[in-house]
């Protein structure tokens, strides 16, 4: 059976049908509608004001690569130029060929493109040296939880580098149901208190960031990727199946089966939520060690490394900040380099 | 839950309830489509269970949604409680709940006679019921208006004979579930009247959950421990398979975790204590706006192009070439869009009010959970085309119209005349309330005598008390 007719230019043959509407599409016309839809949550939500300097948080996956490609569409339209930062948590084996797909696209579109690395930024801690801290404690090793506060630091600092007002991140519709569903199962009030908006705005020294791609929905995006054929790296971190997230996504994809606007549903629900103000977080300060925005004393990113430095590092993680206030722990803190590989314990 | 009020009304317990209490028992079996002889077994274990409780007990079928009167749904005032403790509450306990009994309870005398209903329900209702729920095509709606109608019915026995406050058994476990479940429907901005302690959106009679820091394993541990019998109904979803529901596989989910993370139901419910029933931090004070028809909350949709989830869903942004199918549809819709963020009024033509669709007038009553709910209720045949291709004017203005096949038009005529009559009344209402707004600014710049004949038709429905003011209003010019 031929495929019907696309229900927008009613001459071409249509190509799909879009799992929001089931409305049958012709390539052209669904890039077309994903990218108005793009321009009008930018618009509408006053995203990006006219002369913005935008930091592109771009992975070399699909939703930065979508994300890029798409802005780079609508950048005269909205006045901004465009800058890629690239992030290098050092994980072996999966994080350089991510690069070398970001390296292709900055050449492709000529966008100016800065590399951060963790190594030069933390200390000398990869994620891979994280990892093998984190190993022994005999419960997950959450280095999903570095990962993401290290990252959005180095985000930042690679967005300061190259002088932007912005920060744009590729979380789409998904990630955004993701996230509720995981805060909730987690308790994690404060977080929950927090998200639901387009983005933040941006307080106490902190770039605005914000998510245009937060309304699509993932299956979309990765056809828009397909349709006009970006060039992308599309493995999953070596991390991943440890990941809390692992359980929320496989819940979404069951209740996305049962019923297809679970996605939008799930995002306008955590728009709407209402918490107790006694569970919000704080008012942000600064952060005494790095002078970034921080809840509390230290920003979770220096808590972190703290932590890791000691030795101990779950130490900023769930209720063990207690352990922060202590000064003069019983290790040697390694400002240096990443520790070699730890002693056997004999018994 | 049962077996803890009676305990608490006993003689020697140490703080004593004092409240008069009577247990409602609702019978489902033909939304569940159970045979007569299965129903009458069913009620006559429950009754044996109610008897010996030896409260006041009323039995009603969920036919009966089709003789309730529109003011169900309308959220009466409270009538101001006694100044001492004595109110009268109604204890609601129903199917695969853990009922309460005790043996040694026998002894009590038999309480005066039980109001029952006048007799079983008519064919024709059960048969109207059946072609209510054959008629919602997904699971998850089905459960979702069976919910509604069952809460409506409650409400409407407690109304009728006095109580103030129903009690319902679910416990932190099914509360737990619930919650995510109505995240997962879209009920976000309503969790706390859902899952909360008290749920007073009905205005006069009050949902409380006492039973809501037991977990499931208690109360089983409870009931066998005391001997409680139980009577077992089959529900909606009994023998579905695992993926059918939304509430099937939020169920599934959360016992896994559980099993994996023992602490994550009581994190959920945690979490839950920590709502508030407000609206988010933009839109508070100020008078609440409309209600939903169904479930009775503020409503909590936007603007149909705000940079929101509802915004993307029915924004107004159509490819650059119109289809041309859907063009004489465009601007009803798209004028009941641009309404929609204000008053709830339905699209008016510039001709005849009357004229707009019956089903866009009701779904911009609905909010935002409902309306998702509503988009399942299709009468008639399967449909040809995808799930959504039904789903038609209601919400979203790029109706698939795929050339070939007919889109099937949705009808509400399954749904009991108690829903449709008050969606009427409030539509018509919101009219009359528009025109009279437009009248006022006219008169004004300058009196229009011709038109005070026809307002006044057009009002008589809704609020003679307005329309004298008006007709003072414009008289004086």
């Amino acid at each position: 059976m031929p495929a019907p007719r696309c229900a927008s230019c009613h001459k071409a043959r249509a190509a799909l049908r879009r799992p929001r509407s089931g409305q049958a599409l012709c390539t052209t016309c669904f890039c077309a509608a994903f990218e108005a839809e793009v321009l009008h949550t930018v618009v509408a939500g006053r995203l990006l004001p006219p002369g913005a300097v935008v930091a592109v948080g771009a992975s070399g996956g699909k939703d930065s690569t979508v994300l890029a490609h798409v802005l780079r569409e609508l950048a005269p339209r909205l006045g901004i130029s465009l800058h890629l930062v690239a992030v290098d948590e050092g994980i072996g084996g999966y994080r350089d060929a991510a690069l070398a797909a970001v390296r292709r696209q900055a050449a492709r579109w000529e966008l100016p493109l800065t590399v951060v690395a963790y190594a030069e930024l933390f200390g000398g801690w990869t994620m891979d040296a994280v990892a093998r801290s984190t190993a022994g404690s005999g419960r997950s090793r959450s280095c999903c939880t570095f990962c993401g506060v290290l990252r959005r630091r180095a985000l930042e600092e690679g967005a300061r580098r190259v002088g932007a007002t912005h920060v744009v991140t590729g979380h789409n519709a998904d990630d955004m149901a993701e996230t509720v569903l995981m805060n909730f199962l987690r308790g994690d009030a404060g977080r929950l208190a927090r998200g639901g908006g387009l983005g933040s705005p941006g307080e106490g020294g902190a770039l605005p960031r914000c998510r245009p791609l937060q309304l699509a929905s993932q299956k979309e995006v990765v056809l828009y990727a397909h349709f006009r054929r970006l060039d992308y790296f599309s493995e999953e971190c070596v991390y991943a199946p440890e990941a809390f997230r692992g359980h929320a996504r496989d819940l979404l994809k069951l209740l996305e089966a049962a019923r297809p606007s679970a996605v939008l549903d799930l995002v306008h629900s955590a728009e709407r939520l209402a918490l107790a103000p006694a569970a919000r977080p704080p008012p942000p300060g600064a952060c005494s060690r790095c002078g970034a925005l921080a809840s509390r004393a230290l920003c979770q990113a220096c808590a972190l490394l703290e932590g890791l430095n000691r030795g101990r590092p779950r130490l900023a993680i769930g209720k063990g900040r207690r352990g922060l206030d202590e000064e003069g722990s019983p290790r040697e803190p390694q400002p240096s380099g990443p520790p070699t590989s730890e002693p056997i314990p004999g018994f | 839950m049962l077996w803890q009020v009676l305990e608490g009304l006993s003689q020697d317990s140490a703080k004593r309830l004092r409240f008069v209490p009577g247990v409602v028992f609702a019978d489902e079996g033909a939304a569940c489509g159970q045979s007569p002889e299965d129903r009458a077994k069913t009620l006559a274990e429950a009754k044996l269970v109610l008897q010996t409780v030896g409260f006041p007990w009323h039995i009603v079928a969920l036919e009966e949604v089709f003789s309730l009167p529109p003011s169900v749904l309308r959220c009466s005032a409270r009538e101001p409680v006694g100044t001492e403790g004595a109110y009268k509450a109604a204890v609601d306990s129903f199917l695969q709940q853990h009922h309460v009994l005790g043996e040694e309870k026998q002894s009590r005398p038999c309480p005066q006679h039980p109001q029952g209903r006048a007799g079983p329900p008519t064919a024709g209702q059960t048969e109207a019921l059946s072609r209510l729920f054959n008629s919602v095509k997904t699971l998850t709606a089905k459960e979702e208006l069976l919910q509604t109608l069952r809460t409506h019915l409650i409400l409407h026995v407690a109304r009728t004979h006095g109580y103030s406050k129903v009690m319902t058994g679910d416990s932190c476990t099914r509360l737990a579930v619930k919650l995510m479940t109505s995240l997962a429907l879209g009920r976000g901005a309503f969790l706390a009247w859902d899952t909360g302690f008290s749920d007073e959106r009905h205005g006069d009679v009050v949902v409380v959950r006492p039973m809501r820091e037991h977990t499931l394993k208690e109360v089983a541990f409870y009931n066998r421990l005391f001997a409680v019998p139980s009577v077992f109904t089959p529900a909606v979803d009994t023998k579905a398979p695992e993926k059918a529901s939304i509430h099937r596989l939020m169920e599934a989910f959360i016992l896994r975790l559980q099993a994996q993370f023992p602490s994550t139901v009581s994190t959920v419910y945690r979490t839950s204590e920590k709502l508030v029933k407000a609206p988010r931090d933009g839109c508070a004070a100020g008078t609440p706006g409309p209600r939903c028809l169904l479930c009775m909350c503020v409503l909590d949709v936007d603007t149909a192009d705000s940079a929101t989830a509802f915004g993307a869903q029915t924004s107004s942004q159509l490819p650059q070439t119109q289809p041309p199918v859907a063009e004489a549809e465009a601007p009803t819709v798209s004028c009941c869009h641009s309404g929609m963020g204000r008053a709830q009024h339905c699209c008016r033509m510039e001709a005849d009010p009357r004229a707009c669709d019956p089903r866009a007038c009701v779904t911009a009553q609905l909010c935002y959970g409902c309306r998702v709910n509503m988009k399942d209720l299709v009468s008639g045949g399967p449909s040809p085309a995808r799930e959504q291709a039904g789903a038609g004017l209601g919400l979203r203005l790029r109706s698939p119209g795929t050339s070939g096949s007919s889109l099937l038009q949705p009808s509400l005529d399954p749904l009991p005349p108690y829903i449709l009559a008050e969606a009427q009344l409030r539509s018509q209402r919101a009219e009359a309330e528009q025109e009279i707004q437009e009248r006022l600014l006219e008169a004004e710049d300058g009196a229009r005598p011709g038109a005070t004949s026809a307002e006044q038709a057009h009002e008589d429905g809704a609020r003679p008390g307005a329309t004298s003011a008006e007709q003072e209003g414009a008289d004086g010019l």
